[in-house]
């Protein structure tokens, strides 16, 4: 009796290493121009080519400017992490989708575009986020530079195994609640730090009924609470979101590749080390308040009081409070905003723009609210054009950037003001995070459409 | 050198802005950069790094320490900060696989040792603490009180023995080559 979870990985595990770590082989691995150089660099010191330069795919996305990406990049130091990762592909052969080309884009969002990202894979990138493509039914996760050599090394990592948590939310989620509810519902539930030390399986049918745009969400913001991955049983919906991308399997071996993919899911009776069950009924739009994903509350919450925290805990909650300008006790809705950021690796998928495009149509954006709308890749790019979602949005007062990472790290010139409060469809809340001194508002697309026509934050 | 504030995210040990070199190096600069120095560039004299009482390899940070990003530059920034140890209650995974693979050493302590260690240092903030790998133990050197830290026998001879993983697996390239031959079904 096993869980998805062990099925995948243990198909991988080419040597236990006794009292150590498995050596884990890696189907998929992504590289982009922030983690990588090091790593190249690495191999070059070793006198090593890459081993599998076919199973690794890059694009620059941290540090791109999101306005006139024909132009080349102004920060000098930006542009030299770009071209370096442009000049470590070429040398080793690494498929680079570079700046202003049809497969650019976040690298979370290209790969199941491109259908790269499949069922029963393994699958890494110096990324947190990496856990994304778990919405797939892939093992999926995030690593750090010297991992990224061991799989530019020998196309394997050493990790020791996670242990298992299953996350079940049943029943029907209530309208205008969205997957990004779903999943900040589940970190304020379970902590930042709830799920440290295991991947965790996502089911129910709350989750069986979300789109693959929403399950990619959900699994995203999994690392969010400390989990290794995230991860959800592929289905029909799953294989027909596969199906026919440039990558993806064809012919007879899509029929065999699917016949596999039907035996990915946990066993019934199969063990976890941990499992919570939620109600999907209890779920409202949520919005965060602190400064770490595990802070949210629903919009119709009051901010929550110091009262019963001691010592340490009491001590983070008032600063992180003092950071965002907030009081104990007092109402979120209807704070004020200043930045409204649609996009990430979270939210900058068709959907997102979709669900956004359909709040504000007919309504106009308020006055006081700078908005930054960033398609995820050039394909979501195009989408938003050939389904006329970009007159919608103009004529609401939008205008739609370019894609890239943009204001979810300020690594790039889109960087949310000290002091300035910005709803965004983001995954981290840090001090910080949005530029010095920023104050973020975690929300989904469809919060932070109601917020960016009201002004302040408001329920859609 | 004590940090007594919890969920130490890696945004606030490196800011995503200090990301952009390609070598690793001068990333101790700029560690905790928004802490410890103003928005005008000078140092806050409230940031703990920036009080002359305090110094010393070993950072002591409270629980959760490490959340967020994958990015390896927060290890270095440690590392290269002049750190051997971090010790908290609780450590995110990425961070401390990081760490690990930087000769930088992660010790998990109990809740009650780690305020112990606040509690010595805020009395005396030249109070020494002794942390034997081999043993596995942290010692409070004032009070005398020990901790068994767990870790990874394999990981532990890596770092005694300047061993590392990438060697490792280079070295099973026949093996790895083999399993491609014959991957299993999952």
């Amino acid at each position: 009796m096993k869980t998805l979870f062990d099925k995948i990985w243990d198909a991988h595990v080419v040597k236990h290493v006794e009292d150590g770590p498995d050596v884990l082989y890696i189907d998929r691995h992504f590289i982009h121009e922030v983690t990588s150089p090091v790593a190249f660099l690495g191999l070059k010191k070793r006198g090593l080519k890459v081993f599998r330069p076919h199973q690794t795919t890059a694009t620059p996305d941290h540090n791109v400017p999101t306005t006139n990406q024909h132009l080349s990049i102004v920060d000098e130091l930006s542009r030299n992490q770009v071209d370096m990762l442009e000049r470590n592909c070429v040398e080793h052969g690494i498929t680079l989708h570079k700046l202003g080309t049809q497969g650019h884009g976040v690298v979370h969002i290209i790969g199941p575009e491109q259908g790269l990202t499949q069922p029963g894979m393994t699958i890494v990138c110096g990324d947190s986020h990496t856990s994304t493509h778990g919405a797939f039914g892939a093992v999926a996760f995030g690593i750090g530079t010297s991992e990224v050599e061991m799989v530019l090394a020998s196309q394997c990592i050493m990790q020791p195994k996670p242990k298992k948590m299953r996350i079940t939310i049943n029943g029907e989620l209530r309208p205008n609640v969205t997957a990004k509810d779903v999943v900040l519902y589940v970190i304020a539930k379970i902590s930042t730090s709830g799920g440290t030390g295991h991947f965790i399986e996502f089911a129910g049918s709350a989750i069986e009924n979300l789109s693959m745009e929403g399950r990619m969400t959900v699994c995203n913001m999994s690392i969010e609470c400390g989990a290794r991955g995230g991860m959800i049983a592929p289905n029909e919906k799953t294989f027909e979101y596969v199906k026919g991308r440039e990558f993806a399997p064809k012919g007879a071996d899509w029929d065999k590749a699917v016949a596999n993919w039907k035996n990915l899911k946990s066993d019934k009776g199969a063990v976890f080390d941990k499992e919570y069950t939620f109600d999907a009924a209890d779920i409202e739009p949520m919005i965060t308040y602190g400064t770490n994903p595990g802070m949210g509350i629903k919009i119709s919450e009051k901010i929550p009081t110091s009262e019963g925290l001691k010592g340490n805990d009491k001590v983070t909650f008032q600063k992180s409070l003092q950071y965002m300008g907030f009081s104990e006790g007092e109402e979120i809705a209807g704070k004020p905003v200043d930045y409204v950021f649609l996009g990430s690796c979270t939210n900058g998928r068709i959907e997102d723009f979709r669900t956004f495009a359909s709040y504000v149509k007919g309504k106009k954006k308020a006055d006081n609210i700078i908005a930054w709308l960033v398609p995820g890749s050039v394909a979501v790019e195009k989408q938003i054009q050939e389904e006329g979602l970009s007159e919608i949005l103009e004529e609401a007062g939008f205008e739609i950037r370019q894609p890239g990472c943009s204001a979810c790290l300020a690594m790039n010139p889109d960087k949310i003001p000290a002091g300035k409060y910005a709803v965004s469809t983001t995954n981290r809340n840090f001090e910080g995070r949005q530029g010095p001194g920023a104050r973020t508002l975690l929300a989904s697309p469809l919060v932070a459409a109601a917020c960016a026509v009201t002004g302040k934050v408001s329920l859609p | 050198m004590p940090l007594p504030i919890e969920n130490v995210d890696t945004d606030q040990i490196i800011p995503a802005r200090f990301l952009k070199a390609v070598e690793r190096k001068g990333f101790g600069d700029n560690l905790f950069r928004d802490w410890r120095y103003t928005s005008g560039n000078t140092p806050n004299p409230d940031f703990v790094m920036n009080k002359p009482e305090y110094s010393g390899t070993i950072l002591v940070g409270g629980k959760n320490f490490g959340s967020g990003s994958s990015r390896e530059h927060a290890a270095w920034a440690i590392y290269d900060g002049g750190f051997k140890v971090v010790v908290s209650s609780f450590f995110a995974d990425i961070f401390k696989g990081n760490a690990l693979n930087n000769g930088l050493l992660p010790v998990q302590v109990s809740p009650e040792f780690l305020e112990e260690i606040f509690s010595t240092i805020e009395k005396d903030p030249k109070s020494t603490f002794t942390v034997d790998l081999e043993n596995q133990t942290i010692t409070n050197d004032v009070t005398g009180n020990g901790f068994e830290f767990e870790i990874n026998q394999y990981k532990k001879e890596c770092l005694l023995n300047g061993y590392d993983d990438i060697d490792y697996l280079v070295a099973m390239k026949e093996e790895i080559e083999e399993f491609e031959i014959h991957p299993s079904t999952p």
